[in-house]
């Protein structure tokens, strides 16, 4: 199955190009954004869209590959709907974090990386969100939520599930 | 002392973000001083006198760095704002981005004009989404004001600003490897030198310089240089932000003079440790630097030279508060488990050391370890910072000695009798 960019995607591709020169230096520096851009439509990051990104951005695969794989946040399997990543670090860990990945991770019946049979959610542990000072602290997608407690986290799964 | 707020000023109004209330407040008023009546090197002169040192963790002087640059080189250059936020404990940057980020783009300006710079990236970490959407919007609203782009503000002078979202990688902190990362790369540091100011993005002479750094430049250009110095100590100028987390009762970010004390900061602004209990430990500028025992902070105050002086560092002024319930064994095994996910395994002193390092710290975590164990973590150390391309070895060997050193007890005590 290969991977292609939607119009919307490839217009957001487009307009990302005038912030970089055009040369091939330039042009490399899309390996990022473009792999963003594949992510947000595929949900994850496969050999397809490796080829694809590779061959937008004029470089190799094997280069493309070795970025995707060197960033966290770009996801080399599936994830279910809704990503749920909980900071462990110093501050989330003095204050709860770990009891609520736990908790989580019981509610659901997953592991730690684990996804829902439903496809639903997944869990990660996940390093230092830069958010200390409203810890403990839980990325659900795009958004933090701060100063988390297991009462939040319930009705944010109850939410979620529905 | 109390908070004396400069770059926090009025972040606490909703509207904050937006530029009319930004120009409604005194904002670009510096960036018009700087285009309209002063030179570059007017600029520099007053950055020097500022004694503005870099926030982003390492320190070096902000005027010093972008005198590096040499303006009249043909070709493009670069300025890079490092957004990359990522120190465990640090969290004030993101406080700027999301709410006042038009500071910050006036300081960049600033220096772009200084340094006779083409354009600009900011390098926001990837988890940031909400802010980078914060920054974004802020740098439609300057081009549409006629402050971004070609001719700013009828002056003849141009310049273009982009954002840059990371992936997810302490490493891009690091000024280099963050160049890498914005090539699109994967984010290794580079050797050095050459330094980037003759050859960085693109192979480019570029200057990178933290968020906080850059949103410290409208008020010198404002107020002058030997104002700002003379907020601060002799050698530490201005204000700076402090992110206080962990067991303390009121967290956040505070912007403090430099050399206020920390029981200011401490007790009358954050509110003692939390719930009462008994202080144990302080980190006091991020996970990497030395962690302070209770009696090791007498008398010190919140600038460079105190908090080295007492044997530690005060990085990126990233404050955690540890209380009497605190596990040091469980703790160092968590930090040292973040060093060894996120080293970029260029060095091998480094690839091999952290994993080492965990491993140690995990026998012993878990009832296995020897008491030869907290001299290996000694030896080692020597052979690792020493023999590495950036400063991430001694990022993590430097926790590590300091734990086991000023808490040996509790170290012991795991060896010896087990996790209990």
């Amino acid at each position: 199955m290969s991977f292609a960019y939607t119009d919307v995607s490839m217009k957001e591709f487009q307009e990302l190009q005038k912030n970089f020169p055009g040369d091939a230096k330039g042009k490399m520096s899309l390996v990022i954004p473009a792999l963003w851009l594949s992510q947000r439509q595929n949900g994850w990051i496969n050999g397809d869209v490796v080829e694809y990104v590779a061959g937008l951005t004029g470089t190799e695969p094997l280069h493309v590959w070795g970025v995707a794989t060197f960033y966290s946040m770009f996801n080399k399997e599936p994830v279910g709907k809704t990503l749920l990543q909980f900071c462990t670090n110093i501050s989330c860990g003095l204050l709860g974090g770990n009891e609520l990945i736990q908790h989580a991770c019981s509610r659901l019946g997953i592991e730690k990386g684990g996804t829902t049979q439903d496809k639903k959610f997944t869990i990660f542990e996940v390093e230092c969100l830069g958010a200390c000072g409203t810890a403990p602290v839980v990325q659900v997608n795009d958004t933090y939520h701060e100063n988390m407690t297991m009462e939040k986290l319930d009705s944010l799964i109850d939410q979620m599930s529905s | 002392m109390p908070e004396k707020r400069i770059i926090l000023d009025k972040i606490e109004d909703k509207h904050s973000p937006n530029i009319d209330f930004y120009r409604g407040n005194g904002g670009y008023e510096a960036l018009k001083k700087a285009l309209t009546q002063m030179s570059p090197s007017q600029i520099l002169d007053e950055m020097k006198a500022s004694n503005l040192r870099g926030r982003g963790g390492a320190g070096f002087p902000v005027g010093v760095k972008w005198s590096f640059i040499n303006r009249t080189f043909p070709g493009p250059k670069y300025l890079i704002c490092n957004a990359d936020e990522g120190e465990p404990g640090t969290f004030k940057d993101r406080e700027i981005l999301q709410k006042k980020p038009h500071i910050m783009i006036e300081g960049m300006i600033i220096g772009a004009y200084v340094m006779g710079l083409d354009a600009g990236y900011i390098y926001i970490r990837g988890e940031f989404y909400e802010p980078i959407q914060a920054v974004d919007k802020a740098i439609r609203e300057a081009y549409d004001a006629g402050i971004l782009g070609k001719d700013i503000m009828g002056s003849g002078f141009s310049f273009d600003l982009y954002t840059y979202r990371g992936a997810g990688a302490y490493i891009c902190g690091e000024e280099s490897s963050l160049i890498n990362s914005l090539e699109g790369k994967r984010g290794l540091p580079r050797l050095r030198p050459p330094f980037p100011a003759q050859v960085g993005l693109y192979g480019r002479p570029s200057t990178v310089n933290n968020v906080e750094s850059f949103s410290a430049v409208p008020s010198i250009i404002n107020n002058g240089g030997k104002w700002y110095a003379g907020l601060g100590t002799p050698k530490s100028g201005g204000t700076k932000l402090f992110s206080i987390s962990g067991h303390v009762n009121r967290p956040g970010v505070y912007e403090i003079p430099m050399g206020t004390p920390w029981t200011e900061l401490f007790n009358d602004m954050a509110g003692g440790v939390k719930d009462g209990k008994k202080l144990k430990a302080v980190i006091p500028g991020g996970s990497s630097t030395p962690v302070l025992r209770p009696e090791e902070l007498d008398g010190m105050t919140m600038d460079y030279e105190s908090v080295q002086s007492k044997g530690s560092m005060l990085g990126s002024g990233a404050v955690i508060v540890l209380d009497e319930t605190t596990d040091m064994v469980k703790l160092l095994y968590r930090i040292l488990h973040f060093y060894a996910h996120e080293s970029c395994g260029q060095c091998t002193p480094c690839r091999e050391g952290c994993d080492w390092y965990y491993d140690i710290i995990s026998r012993i975590r878990h009832g296995k370890g020897r008491l030869e164990d907290l001299d290996l973590f000694e030896r080692l150390a020597k052979n690792i910072g020493p023999n590495t391309i950036c400063a991430f070895g001694d990022a993590f060997t430097t926790p590590a000695l300091s734990f086991t050193r000023k808490f040996r007890d509790e170290f012991v005590e795991y060896i010896k009798n087990g996790n209990k």
